[in-house]
């Protein structure tokens, strides 16, 4: 294993550190426990928008925590789940007095932490929704699987929730919007090598140099299949096509309920893609794959979006969600309405998104 | 009976036998998880154990709790909200007491029990940690209505527990990380299931050694 690192445990902190040192005018970063929090935060009469997961896949989460986005990020040991005291001391610190949004990607470790969490803050008379993100196609079992995870949907969800929050929505209607882009948007990944963890010192999976693996998960979780090396036309079809078929995937998804005052399971089903939808296309690189690569990897999704009738009104290109140094890619694609293009828009100020400002 | 300070000896054994246990944990885990379930568990117990000087002297929910907080706060992953919702929900059902009688041992491990099943929504058979855990309180109740003394009794309990460990094996992940290799979770024994076989285990060893 050769990193630039110093000794693996001490790896995230110097990250962070790095982090709070590079961008001081938008975050800070606080440790024991550890979250990274919006510099103006608490913003007066807003509601503050939470996220947080395992490190290992910046700039997520915590390369969005600025205006437009998110108030403060969890991030958990590398690829392990953050902890509810980090996520109720950052709810604590980013807390307007308008609620909390957590946006929590579907891991077991992840729904649990951010439950416990959410459970503590309203104990302090913090009204919080936890709105999960899963939107993996590759996983097609939600009944025998911990079901689909959440991927490349999460950083659309972050940006587009995180401008309604910013525009003043009130926390009922930012959480109905958040659950709306999760069930619009769906994603698949694919991988070339593994990563290696610090810790470990090995890679997270053993792949061989001719073969990939079709539908990976962003901690190396086993997909759909695995194949030898293919001209990249031909997988990215392999990838949309699984994006876009019109399967019927029900599951069931835990969220609180103000009237029953408890934790509620809900049922939801995706919508199908028709054609004159307009998307938003993410094609996003696993963190070894150039951008060089992933703009031929977009000029498939362009062609097959084309010939399907999906309109590509906007996109993204580029290292978003990533898995260490995994070399791959994967593509998500967002079905949106007028709003949602308008909250895409709007002024954004993070270390890793910038635009309108 | 159960003294409070059966309960500390319970923590540092438990912390003994995880630290015992560890790279075993780990290397159950690497089959079918990611590898870290007996670093977790030990860095948790280890933080348990830092948190007993603050607690030593209070009643016995008190302990449980900063068991619970300690372990939530540092294990991370989904062991530690299931494993903290165990030791808190266990702290309520015993709050003030200074000791408890074999009834209420049955019922505060009952509690922590159920705590953790409705934490993680799991059904027996689903390869986790409730396929010991559960089905050795099963056994600890019964041997207890049947007028068995204690130690007699988790001695019971913590045979069942082991054996249903080892029942994991044949077993289809349903939860968890695991739940993504399907089929190719058989043949692996559910390292949560395990470790929550040791922390009986060290109830057991408490009992006997007092």
């Amino acid at each position: 294993m050769k990193k630039l690192m110093n000794k693996p445990d001490d790896v995230l902190r110097g990250q962070l550190d790095g982090l709070a040192k590079a961008h001081s005018d938008l975050l800070q970063v606080h440790f024991d426990p550890t979250y990274i929090y919006r510099s103006d935060a608490p913003v007066k009469n807003k509601v503050a928008v939470i996220s947080g997961g395992g490190s290992g896949h910046e700039p997520l989460h915590g390369g969005y925590v600025g205006k437009g986005m998110l108030d403060a990020a969890c991030p958990g040991e590398i690829f392990t789940s953050p902890t509810p005291d980090q996520m109720f001391e950052a709810a604590k610190k980013v807390h307007a007095g308008a609620g909390i949004l957590n946006i929590v990607k579907n891991y077991t470790g992840d729904v649990m932490n951010f439950e416990m969490a959410a459970d503590m803050a309203r104990a302090e008379g913090m009204k919080v929704h936890n709105i999960i993100i899963d939107d993996d196609v590759a996983v097609k079992d939600s009944l025998y699987t911990a079901g689909r995870r959440g991927v490349g949907t999460t950083v659309l969800a972050e940006k587009i929730v995180g401008a309604a929050a910013e525009a003043g929505y009130e926390l009922n209607n930012l959480a109905d919007l958040c659950r709306k882009i999760n069930l619009n948007g769906r994603s698949m990944g694919m991988a070339l090598t593994p990563c290696i963890t610090p810790g470990s010192g090995k890679p997270s999976f053993d792949l061989a140099d001719d073969e990939i693996e079709i539908g990976i998960g962003i901690h190396g979780e086993p997909g759909v299949r695995r194949t030898n090396i293919k001209p990249a036309d031909e997988i990215v079809e392999e990838m949309m096509l699984a994006i876009m078929e019109n399967i019927e995937y029900t599951r069931t998804l835990r969220e609180w309920s103000d009237n029953q005052n408890d934790w509620i399971d809900v049922e939801a089903s995706d919508p199908p893609f028709n054609t004159g939808d307009n998307v938003i296309a993410f094609v996003n690189s696993m963190g070894g794959t150039p951008i060089s690569e992933l703009y031929g990897v977009y000029r498939k999704v362009a062609e097959i979006c084309d010939e399907k009738g999906l309109k590509i009104v906007r996109k993204l290109i580029g290292p978003y969600i990533t898995s260490i140094e995994m070399q791959g890619c994967s593509i998500t694609l967002l079905k949106v309405d007028d709003e949602m293009i308008r909250l895409w828009d709007a002024p954004v100020k993070t270390p890793a998104l910038k635009w309108g400002i | 009976m159960l003294s409070r300070n059966d309960i500390i000896q319970w923590i540092k054994t438990s912390a003994t036998l995880l630290a015992e246990n560890k790279e075993y944990l780990t290397e159950l885990d690497r089959a079918i998880g990611d590898a870290d379930h007996g670093d977790n568990m030990d860095r948790g117990f280890k933080k348990a154990l830092l948190q007993l000087d603050e607690v030593k002297d209070k009643d016995i929910g008190s302990i449980l709790k900063s068991i619970g907080m300690a372990l939530i706060s540092s294990v991370g992953g989904a062991a530690g909200p299931l494993y903290g919702t165990f030791y808190m929900q266990a702290a309520n059902a015993v709050a003030a007491k200074q000791e408890l009688s074999d009834e209420e041992v049955v019922e505060f491990l009952q509690a922590g029990t159920t705590g953790l099943i409705n934490r993680g929504k799991t059904k027996p058979g689903d390869k986790t940690i409730i396929d010991s855990l559960q089905p050795a309180i099963v056994t600890l109740k019964n041997n207890i209505q049947e007028g068995q003394e204690l130690a007699e009794a988790m001695q019971g309990a913590v045979h069942r527990a082991e054996q249903g460990a080892r029942e994991t094996i044949p077993l289809v992940a349903k939860k968890g990380r695991a739940s993504y290799l399907g089929e190719r979770s058989v043949g692996h024994q559910d390292p949560g299931a395990t470790s929550a076989y040791l922390l009986l285990k060290a109830l057991l060893v408490t009992l006997e050694s007092r």
